[in-house]
């Protein structure tokens, strides 16, 4: 029997901006998206969308539909899961998303999954790299009370459930569960693949479906915060580098074992 | 009931390092907000309890269950539940281990209070008896200072080695509290049925007092050869970016970053890194950062106190025959 398999994407800011173009507004306590850098499907996100679409290619899986939370999609962005191979896409699509802390987050995924209805697999990212929490999946699992695998680099369906290898600093470990299941995706996994032609043209024809916070069941009780943000800020740094020179490269590098060895360093 | 509940990891009935890091900061907690250091050990034994208590705790609880016999995930978030309903503390503090960074969010899901994963640091505020948590967000460009409006407990996960533990005081006397869980065997869902390591050859990345780092600069997984060599010269590791091992040219347990290693040594050496914030997220304690980078202008710079401005391929031969003689000689 093939699964349904639901994965959690979120829109962030390009992680690759550069540090001189990364700026916050101290006061909205908020990050100023830099000009000209459009947002980017989470990473992890992706691997977790490729991921579902191995499952897929091994005949595990029946539809995949992808979830997103937030206010301010950009539809070109948030098509690429379709174009790599996705079913559907659902966004929850909301004002009051913006800003949620993980707790709300993952009270309003939980509310979205409930309401697509069938599903065998949870996949999420193994964190998003804005605020940078591997928080909200663990809620999710708790709150639909599914078991929960963490740091996935291979899901395998088998008869009466999942296997998972859990990337270890240092090897991995392998844990079995029972679905339906929720599991975290991390980028050992492998690269996710590139949209092909035919993906980008299926996805330009497919329209999102969009849901409102009303929609899911949600009220702003339901979305209070568990968790203040009560200042940003940009770290100050006032180390000076010592450059080293030398008559070309190789006397640079020789300059800079000498300095080192000064410094007692080495 | 109040009290700075430090959620603690054993190795046998040794208390994990990070254990002792963990006390050390709920002890300032607890001084500063006049509520007691609590511990809870699942498993442990009396022996345990008293080191805990010897690094700074007041009480312990003991978490009993055979149950916990094989410590699955599902086991420890349940029996945890126990203990703080048990303790009702008002400050819980997690280690951000690979079991307490998930334990710890599945715990506050549980109790249905807020937490602040992956924190530097952890104060109290007098005026208010409340706490403030510090964590690095946006790859580490950027810092956040959380509070929490008013349920207790405020739960913090606290990365490894921010804290040095307290000296091990014999003298110091606390409680010791079993607490019965009676769980269901039923609680563990997911199970954990195999664990495959690969021991690092040489020095510990993560304990290595000289790293040698190679970014995607390096162009293919030959170069490394050579940090290998600078490695075994200076007793040191390598140790690499995250875009090297994705590109397959180095395993990821060779990754020094946010989702990667963090070290700590007293040189990193890198040869093409470029800096990325989510790099530096993972080796800043460093006490000294030297680079060899092509491009000026590279983020690494800002955080070397050495640096080359030049072509590795270049720069590193003569580098490495120079400190071949001074370490010779
Ligand atoms: C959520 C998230 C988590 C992440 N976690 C990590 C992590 O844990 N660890 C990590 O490392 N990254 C991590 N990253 C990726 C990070 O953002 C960077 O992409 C990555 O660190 C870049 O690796 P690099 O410096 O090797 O490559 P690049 O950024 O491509 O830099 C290569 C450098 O080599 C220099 N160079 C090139 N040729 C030469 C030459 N011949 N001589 C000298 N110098 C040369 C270039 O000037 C450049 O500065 C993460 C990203 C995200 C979004
Ligand atoms: N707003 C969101 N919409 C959809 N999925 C999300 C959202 N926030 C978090 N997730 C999922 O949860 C993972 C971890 O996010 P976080 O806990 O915020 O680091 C992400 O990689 C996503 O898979």
């Amino acid at each position: 029997m093939p699964i349904n398999v639901i994965v959690c994407v979120k829109q962030v800011m390009d992680p690759e901006t550069p540090a001189s173009a990364f700026n916050i507004d101290a006061d909205a306590k908020s990050v100023v998206p830099a000009a000209g850098i459009p947002p980017v499907v989470n990473g992890f996100d992706e691997n977790a969308v490729e991921a579902a679409l191995r499952l897929k290619d091994n005949g595990d899986v029946g539809k995949i539909s992808v979830v997103s939370i937030g206010s301010g999609f950009v539809m070109d962005v948030m098509k690429k899961p379709l174009s790599m191979g996705a079913d559907d896409l659902i966004l929850i699509d909301d004002e009051a998303m913006q800003d949620i802390d993980a707790y709300a987050t993952a009270t309003a995924l939980t509310e979205a999954i409930k309401k697509v209805g069938e599903y065998d697999l949870v996949l999420c990212g193994r964190q998003a790299s804005d605020w940078d929490q591997a928080h909200v999946p663990l809620g999710v699992a708790e709150m639909l009370g599914l078991p929960c695998i963490t740091l996935a680099q291979k899901i395998e369906v088998v008869e009466d459930g999942i296997v998972v290898q859990r990337v270890l600093t240092d090897g991995y470990e392998v844990v079995e569960a029972p679905l339906p299941a929720l599991v975290t995706v991390s980028n050992e996994l492998g690269e996710p693949r590139y949209p092909t032609l035919r993906g980008i043209m299926t996805a330009s024809r497919k329209q999102p479906t969009n849901w409102s916070a009303a929609d899911v069941g949600l009220d702003a009780g339901a979305l209070a915060p568990k968790l203040t943000l009560t200042e940003l800020y940009i770290p100050v740094s006032d180390n000076q580098v010592e450059v080293i020179d030398g008559e070309d490269d190789a006397d640079a590098g020789r300059n800079l074992a000498l300095r080192l060895r000064e410094e007692k360093l080495i | 009931m109040a009290g700075v509940l430090v959620i603690g990891e054993l190795n046998g009935d040794e208390l994990q390092s990070v254990t002792g890091e963990m006390l050390a900061a709920g002890r300032t907690l607890g001084d500063a907000l006049g509520e007691e250091v609590q511990i809870a050990l699942l498993n442990g034994s009396d022996e345990a309890a008293q080191s805990a208590i010897a690094l700074g705790a007041d009480k312990a609880f003991l978490a009993l269950d055979d149950v916990l016999a094989d410590m699955q995930l599902d086991a420890q978030v349940a029996a945890l539940e126990k203990v703080c309903v048990e303790a009702q503390p008002s400050v819980v503090l997690v280690g951000r281990t690979l079991t307490g960074r998930d334990v710890g969010p599945r715990l506050a899901f549980r109790l249905g209070v807020g937490l602040a994963q992956d924190c530097l640091q952890v104060d109290a505020d007098t005026n208010s008896g409340r706490v403030v948590a510090v964590r690095p967000v946006y790859g580490g460009n950027a810092l956040a200072k959380v509070t929490f409006p008013d349920a207790n407990p405020q739960m913090i996960v606290l990365r490894g080695k921010a804290y040095e533990p307290l000296a091990a005081d014999a003298s110091r006397s606390g409680e010791v509290v079993v607490v019965n869980p009676g769980l269901d065997a039923s609680v563990v869902k997911a199970r954990l049925v195999e664990t495959v390591t690969q021991e690092a050859e040489g020095v510990r990345l993560e304990d290595a007092g000289v790293v040698i780092g190679g970014g995607r600069g390096l162009g293919g997984p030959e170069s490394f050869d050579q940090l290998e060599d600078l490695a075994r010269l200076l007793g040191g590791a390598v140790g690499a970016s995250r875009a090297v091992c994705d590109a397959g040219w180095l395993d990821h347990s060779y990754q020094v970053g946010l989702t990667g290693k963090t070290i700590t040594p007293d040189l990193y050496i890198t040869v093409g890194i470029s800096g990325a914030s989510q790099h530096m997220a993972g080796c800043s304690a460093s006490k000294h950062i030297v680079a060899i980078n092509r491009d000026a202008d590279a983020n690494i710079f800002k955080s070397a106190s050495f640096g080359v401005v030049g072509d590795w391929k270049n720069v590193l031969p003569s580098f490495i025959e120079t400190v071949r003689e001074l370490v010779d000689s």
